[in-house]
């Protein structure tokens, strides 16, 4: 018999499996929303990807902020966002986080440390790096974390970020979700190195950390180490986790570039929530458990979506609002 | 105080806000131990020390996105990029990020922030260290734009500035580093959008900023002594909040309008400001607008190229006595 590490506890376990489902069935419903043509616009999807956001959701603490990228749905639920303002935002009704004015890719929910979703590629790390500065300046201990896809380690902004973290030792974990394509194109075929984002680490005097993306215990490990790093005031961490979209970039693609046998197996048996199925059973917690937290999560992705169908379209006044911190948007007097 | 340059005010504004918050913050390339490249923030890591005032590496995403990132969450940071041209490497920061992020979403970020940049032509330092980009950050939704032509402005628009809950472009004028005024009192605010008559008259009325508008006030000076004309001159100051009304008194009181311009032709704010007086104040024009621009070429760097690309004093004064001559 195989000796099980319990270093995680069933109590961590129940809130990653809750968090797990609650990303996938969020994401799985945004997606018969498209079918439905209630969500208009584009949309990136973490389908297959969501253990990464789950672990750090469970791990960090109310007063952390989070930075998301456009495939950002999966990020914003973890740290607490409600289904309703995500899924709403994305149908651009008034119950959305931002009412409409941000859309799929610029979700943001400050009173739940997101403090947004950027959808120009690598820009957001270095916006991290300023959330850190000011938490270090401020001494409250607060930790940044900053996803972005593999794609994103190509662009200049990803190496000042990374440079500039480390020099100021600043509270930020950066977490590179490689999922083996930036967009269509494969990574390693752009690419200078084998590991896009752990081979430039030590570029920046940092750690080469690889981590299993779809293991939500692994992944839940190594958001404890990074974030307490950050914590104590030891600097910035670099963390690559190895995943796989199961979906295509966006909903324009159907992500034929991708040999289908590679497709299939990651999908098959690859996926974060099987296995973290098996996880659970394995360490002796009752099927009957893990299928209540399920229909639990079925039942309030179905609400959320009934007050989204219900909410009304922002009021047309909206457009006009909140360019300036006066609420307004005049330019002269 | 007696004589302060307007570098100077620039340190001296710095300063003075830094002591009333310990929310401001300043960072940049070169600005800390070596004082700034054209020393304009001498003094500020000694009193203020390295905690608040902070060197970083030559990465203008990273000084903005840092910039950002810590007016999110309540620091008041003041950043330099060097050279406005410099803007280019960090506009997605600039245009994308900063400006947007507010309205995006739906006003839950505020981004009390500003952004400082030594602009325009002078130097001779060819075409990529002298651009007047002002009307860059004009076209983009969601950032006042200041342009100081004095110190006195330079502390009172410098103090609004950081004071202000919503993120600043602050053109500084290289050529105007050097300038001397003489400043009595240090402690006084001048509230962005307020433009400041710089000389007054009844034939024409001019409207610029920076460099532009000390020109302007030198063109005004001669045009009144040895032609007979006399010109008011309107230093905008901002561009964004845009004084209108003091330009629609202008026009009403002369109707004959000049903008000096030290941007190339083409979209120039000056382009903007006639589209509006053409629109609302048509009736009261005695005759078409005349923009006096920069070629819509790059910046050359020999003396006499430079001097002669940049609309001089010179320039100003031919062409107003030229336009009223025939009026």
């Amino acid at each position: 018999m195989v000796e099980l590490n319990d270093d995680i506890g069933e109590k961590k376990r129940i809130e990653l499996w809750t968090m797990l489902l609650k990303l996938r069935l969020v994401e799985k419903k945004a997606y018969d929303l498209f079918l439905q043509n209630l969500v208009k616009g584009t949309s990136h999807l973490a389908l297959g990807q969501e253990a990464i956001g789950s672990a750090f959701g469970v791990a960090l603490e109310k007063k952390d902020f989070t930075f998301c990228t456009y495939r950002g749905h999966a990020h914003t639920l973890s740290r607490g966002a409600s289904m309703e303002g995500v899924l709403g935002e994305l149908m651009g009704r008034e119950c959305g986080l931002m009412r409409g004015k941000g859309g799929s890719m610029h979700l943001t929910d400050v009173k739940n440390g997101v403090m947004g979703s950027y959808a120009i590629v690598g820009a957001h790390i270095p916006i991290a790096n300023g959330t850190a500065w000011a938490s270090q300046y401020n001494n409250t201990g607060a930790v940044t974390t900053c996803f972005f896809g593999d794609g994103t380690t190509n662009i200049g902004a990803f190496h000042e970020a990374l440079n500039m973290a480390k020099i100021w030792k600043l509270p930020v974990v950066f977490i590179c979700e490689n999922n083996f394509y930036m967009e269509y194109t494969p990574i390693r075929q752009v690419t200078s190195v084998e590991n896009p984002a752990a081979d430039r680490a030590s570029a920046y005097n940092m750690e080469k950390i690889i981590v299993d993306g779809n293991d939500a215990d692994e992944m839940y490990r190594i958001a404890k180490i990074t974030i307490d790093k950050a914590r104590r005031g030891d600097g910035p961490s670099l963390i690559e986790a190895i995943t796989y979209r199961h979906s295509g970039h966006s909903r324009a693609d159907p992500a034929k570039y991708r040999p289908k046998e590679e497709s299939e197996e990651w999908i098959k048996n690859r996926d974060p929530i099987k296995i973290y199925r098996k996880r659970l059973i394995e360490f002796g917690i009752k099927e009957s458990k893990i299928l209540s937290i399920e229909n639990s999560i079925k039942d309030q992705v179905e609400k959320a979506t009934a007050i989204c169908k219900k909410s009304p379209d922002p009021k047309i006044d909206l457009i006009h609002t909140d360019l300036w911190s006066n609420g307004g948007s005049e330019w002269h007097n | 105080m007696a004589q302060l340059t307007y570098r100077e005010a620039v340190s001296l504004s710095i300063a003075q806000c830094m002591r009333k918050d310990d929310k401001v913050v300043f960072l940049g390339e070169d600005v800390g131990a070596a004082g700034g490249v054209f020393k304009a923030t001498v003094g500020l890591l000694e009193e203020f020390g390295p905690k608040r005032v902070r060197d970083t590496p030559i990465s203008e995403q990273a000084i903005l996105g840092a910039t950002m990132g810590a007016a999110m969450v309540g620091l008041r940071p003041i950043a330099e990029i060097m050279f406005s041209d410099f803007l280019a490497v960090c506009w997605d920061l600039i245009a994308n990020e900063i400006a947007k992020t507010r309205y995006m979403s739906d006003g839950q970020i505020s981004l009390p922030l500003v952004v400082r940049t030594g602009n325009g032509a002078g130097s001779k330092f060819g075409a990529q260290h002298s651009q007047s980009l002002e009307n860059w950050s004009m076209a983009v939704p969601g950032l006042k734009v200041v342009a100081p032509s004095n110190p006195k402005d330079v502390i009172g628009l410098m103090t609004s500035a950081v004071a202000d809950p919503d993120p600043v472009i602050f053109y500084e004028h290289k050529s105007l580093y050097p300038m001397k005024e003489e400043v009595i009192d240090t402690n006084f605010t001048i509230p962005l959008g307020e433009a400041n008559l710089l000389h007054k008259g009844n034939d024409a009325c001019i409207i610029s900023l920076g460099l532009m508008a000390q020109r302007s006030l030198e063109a005004a000076i001669v045009l009144k002594e040895k032609h007979n004309i006399s010109v008011t001159v309107i230093d905008l100051r901002c561009l964004v909040p845009l004084d209108l009304q003091s330009i629609k008194r202008e026009v009403k009181k002369s109707g004959i309008i000049f903008t000096v311009e030290e941007n190339p032709r083409l979209c120039g704010w000056g382009a903007e400001i006639s589209s509006i007086i053409v629109e609302q104040c048509f009736d009261q024009l005695k005759t078409p607008i005349i923009r006096i621009t920069t070629p819509h070429i790059p910046i050359p760097s020999a003396d006499i190229l430079e001097n002669n690309t940049i609309p001089s004093t010179e320039l100003i004064i031919e062409t107003l006595a030229n336009k009223l001559k025939k009026i």
